[in-house]
């Protein structure tokens, strides 16, 4: 006794999903506002600006996954054979978006273009799906048996479509500040104009869903209106409205990092928010986090490695941040 | 729709992204040690031909490890998509594995890759060194963990079942398991081959188009003495494999040798050099063999004896007819680059290793042979472990998902069509930069790489290929 162990293993998969989301959100962000961007220089250097951080980024999904199966295998084979053709097609966003981020260049002239509209369409397609992902997972999944009693396409419903776009939107969102970040002239200047409509999209989105889910689902009504409850989830959309101010604000008066930080936080809090929803749950609507655990044994085990690696993760990952950090110019790249 | 049960397409899936899968993290394992050593020997002895292939072969290793990514992603879902119920079973024990190799190794390859490929400029050089170690090492982790998974499943120890699950008891027997030196000693050994053959393969081509300059000589040399080194090596490793899979896995080495009856102590098991084994009638058409070698090889003594595959319920049995010919097609090849290697050793000793028609042609023959022995054997082990998916635990039928024929007809569809084109297009980007050859010198500092700065893949495009985008 002493410990929580599901408890701390919940907290290091929320925390390696959040660091996938806000990272590779980035990333899929970029291939998303490809489709506003049409000159190639600008193309090359949006690319350029996540080159070398690109597949640390997209390791933490990965994390996210691995610790779901370590820590609760039955709700890791669960969840993942009931979302088997949303994952199958996130991942085959994922499949073209990868490999197209680098053909793109490798291609001659004739080729290129198709592996442009790849890459549009890959990050697309794993943006959204895993929006849908998302949407059906706060909907739930009926087990019966130890399996999903859902069928395969069970995900096509209003829900988890919205929350499908609320994610290409929401990574749009990073996608854009974290340009204006990274570059300066005329791709930022459009950037900084596109960002104000996609803010605003995103805080739309966050309302509909805030508003959606607990209308849709009455126990998730009662963790947040129940008192006391309501007192300590009312700074929740409080700051997300603080969040959108400083977003729109620091687009006009100070085009650099601030966007993009404010973007994080904005991402930040509509996360917590989907956590308060769902919490102690690992499969919604009512299996908890405790009655699918992994063996003692094994929660110990990986979790002796994660408390030790993860720092390591974050220092050196930092360390490439730090190496690469800067401007990327239009033509030029890495000096 | 296709003409099977979901049980099969969801191995036919399995199969399918693994073999393709395969590949990359054995082409990546065995060039990022060898990029290790150049750019080691080049700081060691200061000459610039280390470096040019050193940014030659990082190229080919950036696209090879992007696709290496991509394919393995899709293989970390499909143990829960696929194979819920198996991982509902033994998740306690291969998650805690995979969620270890997350950690240590690909955090560690994506982290530093950044900088080896894109990072000359930015750090000194030491650590730049550094980068491409932790690279090299990252790779060599990833592979011991997932060996360890894989071993687990093939020879389980320290566990116990509750309730009908696996709990792990003994973390140390659980990742040390009887199969598991072998198996690792014997993959990595295969990797680097495999890559040696295709490093070596490419230098082929090269001599043989009449390009004979130092860096090209330089790595078909380098090829060759790793050939000699690590052949022979692989050969000692397999045998000791195969006695630990004889004591751990008997129905498999009975199905590999198409070997059905007992035979009396004293009079020893022949090494069938061919034959078709006959699952329905339990017994092996054609036989062609060598009297007493298979006990020689699989006893180590002259008139030793293995059990036959009919001591075996025929549930348990492993298909003979597939494993017969993927063992004698892996150990094939492997006999024959033991010969390459050795007739890579005759020429160098006579000193025409540079101008012997026979060894180029020879070589670039053999360019594949690493990756289709290595395919072979996966095969061979993997098969081998059937009907079980953790062998004697969990048959592979109770281990799969609850998914329509429907569906997974699909999936393994547009898993097909999209490897097919993805994959295909990589491949064919990776031979056009084999074909462009190593640059000399011209690349000081690695400026090329700093005007093509972009994901691995944009490191694959030569200066000319930029001069002509500016345009």
């Amino acid at each position: 006794m002493g410990i929580d162990l599901p408890l701390l293993w919940l907290l290091i998969i929320g925390f390696g999903v959040m660091m996938y989301v806000i990272m590779d959100g980035f990333d899929l962000g970029i291939g998303i506002l490809f489709l506003f961007i049409r000159e190639r220089d600008h193309r090359d250097t949006m690319v350029n600006t996540v080159a070398p951080v690109w597949d640390g980024n997209e390791t933490w999904l990965v994390l996210g996954g691995s610790g779901l199966m370590a820590a609760f295998p039955k709700a890791y084979g669960i969840l993942l054979s009931a979302f088997y053709v949303p994952l199958l097609l996130m991942l085959a966003g994922l499949i073209w978006r990868g490999v197209s981020f680098e053909f793109r260049f490798k291609a001659d002239d004739t080729h290129r273009p198709f592996w442009d509209k790849a890459f549009i369409a890959g990050s697309f397609t794993a943006a959204f799906f895993q929006g849908v992902v998302l949407g059906a997972f706060i909907d739930g999944v009926h087990v019966v048996d130890g399996a999903s009693a859902d069928g395969v396409m069970s995900w096509m419903r209003p829900f988890p479509i919205f929350t499908g776009i609320g994610v290409v939107i929401a990574y749009a969102l990073l996608g854009v500040t974290w340009l204006i970040l990274k570059t300066e002239g005329a791709l930022q200047l459009s950037m900084i104009h596109i960002a104000r409509p996609i803010t605003m999209a995103v805080l739309a989105a966050i309302v509909i869903v805030a508003l959606w889910t607990p209308l849709a689902h009455p126990a998730i009504a009662h963790r947040w209106f129940k008192l006391p409850n309501l007192w300590f989830f009312t700074p929740v959309p409080v700051l997300v409205v603080m969040a959108t101010a400083f977003i729109l604000r620091m687009l006009k008066n100070d085009p650099h990092a601030g966007p993009f930080l404010w973007s994080l936080v904005l991402i930040f809090l509509g996360y917590s928010g989907l956590v308060i929803s769902i919490w102690p749950n690992i499969i919604p609507p009512s299996i908890s986090i405790w009655e699918v655990a992994a063996p003692t044994q094994s929660l110990g085990f990986t979790l002796v490695g994660a408390l030790l690696i993860i720092p390591m993760i974050l220092g050196y990952s930092a360390w490439s941040y730090y190496v690469f950090r800067g401007k990327v110019r239009v033509g030029d790249g890495y000096h | 729709m296709l003409p099977f049960t979901a049980l099969e397409l969801a191995r036919i899936q399995f199969g399918f992204t693994v073999a393709f899968h395969i590949i990359f993290p054995a082409i990546t394992i065995g060039l990022a040690s060898y990029l290790a050593v150049l750019e080691g020997v080049w700081l060691w002895k200061k000459q610039d031909i280390y470096k040019d292939l050193y940014l030659f072969w990082s190229k080919i290793f950036a696209v090879n490890f992007a696709m290496g990514v991509v394919s393995g992603l899709v293989m970390a879902y499909e143990f829960g998509t696929n194979w819920s119920r198996y991982s509902s079973f033994a998740g306690s024990v291969t998650g805690p594995l995979l969620a270890y190799e997350v950690l240590t190794a690909f955090f560690l390859e994506a982290g530093f890759l950044g900088v080896m490929l894109f990072g000359w400029k930015r750090v000194g050089r030491n650590l730049h060194f550094f980068s491409s170690i932790m690279v090299a090492i990252g790779t060599l982790l990833s592979a011991t963990w997932i060996l360890a998974s894989n071993s687990w499943m093939q020879t389980p120890q320290g566990y116990s079942i509750v309730d009908g699950v696996v709990v792990p008891v003994d973390w140390v027997a659980v990742i040390f398991n009887p199969s598991f030196p072998y198996r690792l000693a014997h993959m990595c050994m295969a990797a680097m081959i495999a890559t040696a053959l295709f490093v070596g393969a490419s230098g082929a081509w090269h001599i043989l188009k009449g390009d004979r300059r130092p860096a090209i000589k330089k790595m078909f040399s380098m090829a060759m003495w790793m050939l000699l080194f690590a052949a022979p090596i692989q050969i000692l490793i397999g045998d000791a494999h195969g006695l630990n899979t004889l004591k751990h896995q008997p129905a498999k080495i009975a199905a590999i040798e198409g070997h059905w009856d007992n035979i009396a102590n004293g009079k020893g098991v022949p090494l069938l050099l061919f034959g078709l084994p006959n699952m329905g009638e339990e017994r092996t058409d054609y036989g062609v063999g060598v009297p007493h070698l298979g006990s020689l090889i699989l006893t180590h003594t002259w008139s030793g004896t293995i059990q036959g595959l009919k001591e075996f319920p025929r549930e348990d049995r492993p298909n003979a007819a597939i494993l017969f010919w993927s063992f004698r097609v892996m150990v094939g090849l492997g006999v024959l680059t033991v010969f390459l290697a050795m007739l890579g050793a005759y020429t160098r000793w006579r000193g025409t290793m540079y101008e012997s028609r026979i060894l180029a042609h020879f070589t670039l023959l053999m360019g594949p042979a690493g990756l289709i022995a290595m395919l072979a054997g996966w095969f061979t082990t993997e098969i081998g472990r059937q009907p079980w998916v953790v062998y004697g635990l969990m048959r592979t039928k109770d281990a799969v998902s609850n998914h329509s024929v429907l569906t997974l007809s699909v999936a393994l569809l547009v898993l097909m069509v999209m490897y097919t084109v993805v994959f295909g297009t990589g491949i064919t980007y990776m031979f056009k930069l084999v074909q462009q050859g190593p640059r000399e010198h011209d690349v000081a500092e690695g400026d090329s790489l700093n005007q093509r700065p972009s994901r691995p893949l944009s490191a694959a495009v030569g200066p000319s290929n930029s001069a002509e985008r500016k345009q």
